[in-house]
């Protein structure tokens, strides 16, 4: 684990431990909507790798980009995609960040630097460089970031898209959070490197290993990579090696996985753990953070209440929106 | 030999790869967002410009910067594209080969004409793809016309110039509008000309007078190439010109006349101009060089039959290449290709 030490603004360390807990009270929100029949479609949740999302996003500004997977929540919600947005997409309504044109799978706010998630595993590893040839043509100073699992490291787009922002010495950092599983596939069977990051080498690219259970770490690695993309010196690899305590989507009981390595992982959960790090260094007290955490819980409900109250858009409606 | 649109300064008679050049210089001068990405596009001196020489000189004006040499890689070129677009900047990707269109087919169908829908509407995709199509002799994996998958998938808009005063005035309407463009030019209709000579052999001298004023080519305007009352006939690019010297004969010989429309953009489509064609001739044939099932011919014919029920006196026709891989074997590629008298056979038997 690493340190907790005061170098990093007690604001931002907040800021982090609300933005993981909105997170995990999001999810669980959801679920519970989509176990009462309420929510239409499906999820691929973001439960136990809060730390990732959150200690990358917490470097970057609203109008740095960051790409996305089928498994978008946990980084929409650390962009800064409004949690009202969010949920009125979720519920379906015209109000909802993607116009309800998008759902689950391509959330995502362009006003808050995300584009639509993208479903297709490892399609984002060849647009995030695009995002960030514009950047660097621009000469806006502006990042881009494309999470991607271990699973989509063996996609071809993984390999053209490092291949390429390294050629041309992208502003653009490549996360990938390790989580072991690819739906059900061990990643051992597949991928015959010890490390997804060991793989960054064939691209010139520099990569660090990071633990994806502590938020402070992926900070303090993620602010390194968003320096040196930001000051023109190219693209960084972050492998963040995580667990995630849900399935792959709502319907999979993850019965593939031992159950001691479930409970080893959940032992290490990013969001207790950093409550009781804040606490213990005198960041928080115990009744402030409890306060937090109620607004939190609050401000779910309500944007629950918001969405659902919404009126349904109109069928027709989807017609629109394909040419600009 | 089809008779150029105009004769008169000879200095701007240009082939369709000149006139595409030019096209995409003035817009490369016109907004510093516009740029070129693709393999062998910009190396210089002693580059290529790209496979059939469009980009040549390009790199030289507008520097390395502006035109992109990429690895082999298409579905990063493509992706780069995407994002880039989306961004603000206004790229122009090439194809060596439409073929290779395949490889990168996630960014080229689930991603460039999905993320404006997908994000409601909040971002646009202003890129240009072109790649050549066309069979001669190269084999089955150089030889695809495949404009009709694109066709089929919403939120691309399709360009087949046929001409070097089209080809002009398209790309530079592609590069303008917002949304993904995807143009087919056709090899055999290329005519390069200048240092590098790509001339290929069996093309068509095309050259044909562009202007010097800027003008633009609108989407969803077909353009008839010659009038006539008895066959209505709807062709593009190098089966165009074999009809065109179809109906030529077959009036001369046969005394039946032909009405060809050239569809200019296969989406937007243009209907409305072939049904009014077809509510006078009454009979139609529509000709391709990609395969015929499942080709964008059927698409036009189902149309037709569809909204033009009434103004048919016989079955809608296609002429098009037979549903294999292009074969290698020159005779076997003529037996297989669209040509000239396999249309005029048709025309005869429809009008008679």
């Amino acid at each position: 684990m690493s340190k907790l030490d005061l170098d990093i603004d007690k604001s931002k360390l907040l800021n982090m431990y609300k933005k993981m807990f909105m997170i995990r009270k999001f999810e669980e929100k959801v679920y519970s909507l989509f176990l009462q029949s309420i929510l239409p479609g499906t999820i691929h949740q973001y439960i136990g790798q809060e730390a990732v999302a959150v200690g990358i996003c917490e470097n970057l500004n609203n109008n740095d980009f960051i790409t996305s997977t089928h498994r978008p929540h946990g980084h929409a919600i650390a962009k800064g995609v409004e949690i009202k947005k969010f949920m009125a997409e979720l519920f379906a309504k015209a109000e909802g960040c993607c116009g309800a044109r998008g759902g689950s799978m391509h959330i995502g706010d362009p006003d808050v630097g995300m584009i639509p998630a993208i479903a297709i595993v490892g399609g984002g590893l060849t647009v995030a460089p695009g995002l960030a040839l514009a950047f660097k043509m621009m000469k806006t100073k502006q990042v881009a970031v494309a999470f991607f699992g271990e699973g989509a490291s063996n996609e071809g787009a993984f390999h053209e898209g490092l291949n390429f922002a390294s050629v041309q010495k992208l502003p653009v950092l490549f996360v990938c959070e390790n989580n072991l599983y690819a739906v059900s596939t061990p990643w051992r069977q597949t991928t015959p490197v010890e490390n997804i990051a060991d793989r960054a080498v064939s691209y010139s690219i520099p990569a660090e290993i990071v633990d994806g259970m502590d938020v402070v770490a992926v900070y303090r690695a993620a602010k390194k990579a968003i320096e040196r993309a930001r000051s023109g010196k190219g693209p960084s690899l972050i492998e963040a090696k995580t667990y995630r305590f849900c399935g792959h989507g709502r319907f999979d009981p993850a019965h593939y996985r031992p159950k001691e390595e479930l409970e080893a992982w959940k032992k290490m959960d990013s969001i207790p753990n950093f409550a009781t790090r804040l606490i213990k260094n005198n960041l928080v007290s115990k009744q402030e953070l409890t306060e937090l955490e109620d607004g939190i819980i609050k401000e779910i409900e309500e944007a629950v209440e918001y969405a659902q109250n919404l009126p349904d858009p109109k069928g027709q409606d989807g017609l629109l929106y394909v040419y600009a | 030999m089809i008779e150029s649109v105009q004769k008169t300064d000879n200095s701007r008679k240009l082939t369709i790869v000149e006139a595409t050049r030019e096209g995409i210089r003035e817009e490369m001068m016109r907004d510093d967002r516009v740029f070129i990405i693709g393999e062998d596009v910009g190396i210089s001196p002693g580059g290529i410009g790209g496979s059939f020489a469009i980009f040549l000189g390009l790199s030289d004006e507008f520097g390395h910067d502006r035109v992109i040499d990429t690895p082999i890689s298409e579905k990063a070129i493509i992706g780069a594209c995407v994002g880039a677009a989306m961004m603000g900047l206004r790229p122009i990707a090439e194809f060596q080969y439409s073929d290779f269109a395949f490889c990168a087919m996630d960014e080229l169908i689930n991603e460039a004409p999905k993320m404006r829908y997908m994000s409601g509407g909040k971002l646009k995709v202003p890129m240009v793809v072109r790649a050549p199509v066309g069979s001669y002799k190269r084999g089955a994996q150089h030889s695809q016309t495949p404009d009709t998958y694109f066709c089929h998938t919403p939120g691309w808009k399709i360009a087949v110039p046929s001409n070097a005063y089209d080809a002009k005035g398209i790309i530079k309407t592609a590069v303008r509008d917002d949304n993904p463009v995807f143009i087919f030019e056709h090899k055999l209709l290329y005519g390069s000309k200048g240092p590098l000579k790509r001339e290929v052999p069996g093309g068509i001298d095309l050259t044909c007078y562009v202007p010097e004023e800027e003008y633009l080519i609108p989407f969803g305007k077909a353009v008839i190439r010659r009038e006539g009352t008895d066959v209505t006939i709807v062709a593009t690019q190098l089966v165009l010109y074999w009809a065109m010297s179809a109906a030529e004969r077959i009036e001369r010989e046969e005394g039946i006349s032909c009405e060809i429309i050239d569809p200019v953009t296969l989406v937007p489509l243009d209907i409305e101009t072939i049904l009014k064609s077809v509510s006078k001739t009454n009979r139609v044939i529509i000709a391709h060089e990609d395969t015929l099932s499942f080709g964008w011919g059927a698409e036009v014919a189902a149309l037709i039959a569809d909204e033009g029920f009434s103004y048919l006196d016989a079955p809608i026709k296609r002429v098009c290449s037979s549903d294999v891989p292009m074969p290698f074997s020159p005779i076997m590629e003529k037996y297989v290709l669209p040509n000239e008298e396999r249309l005029y056979k048709e025309i005869k038997n429809l009008a008679t």
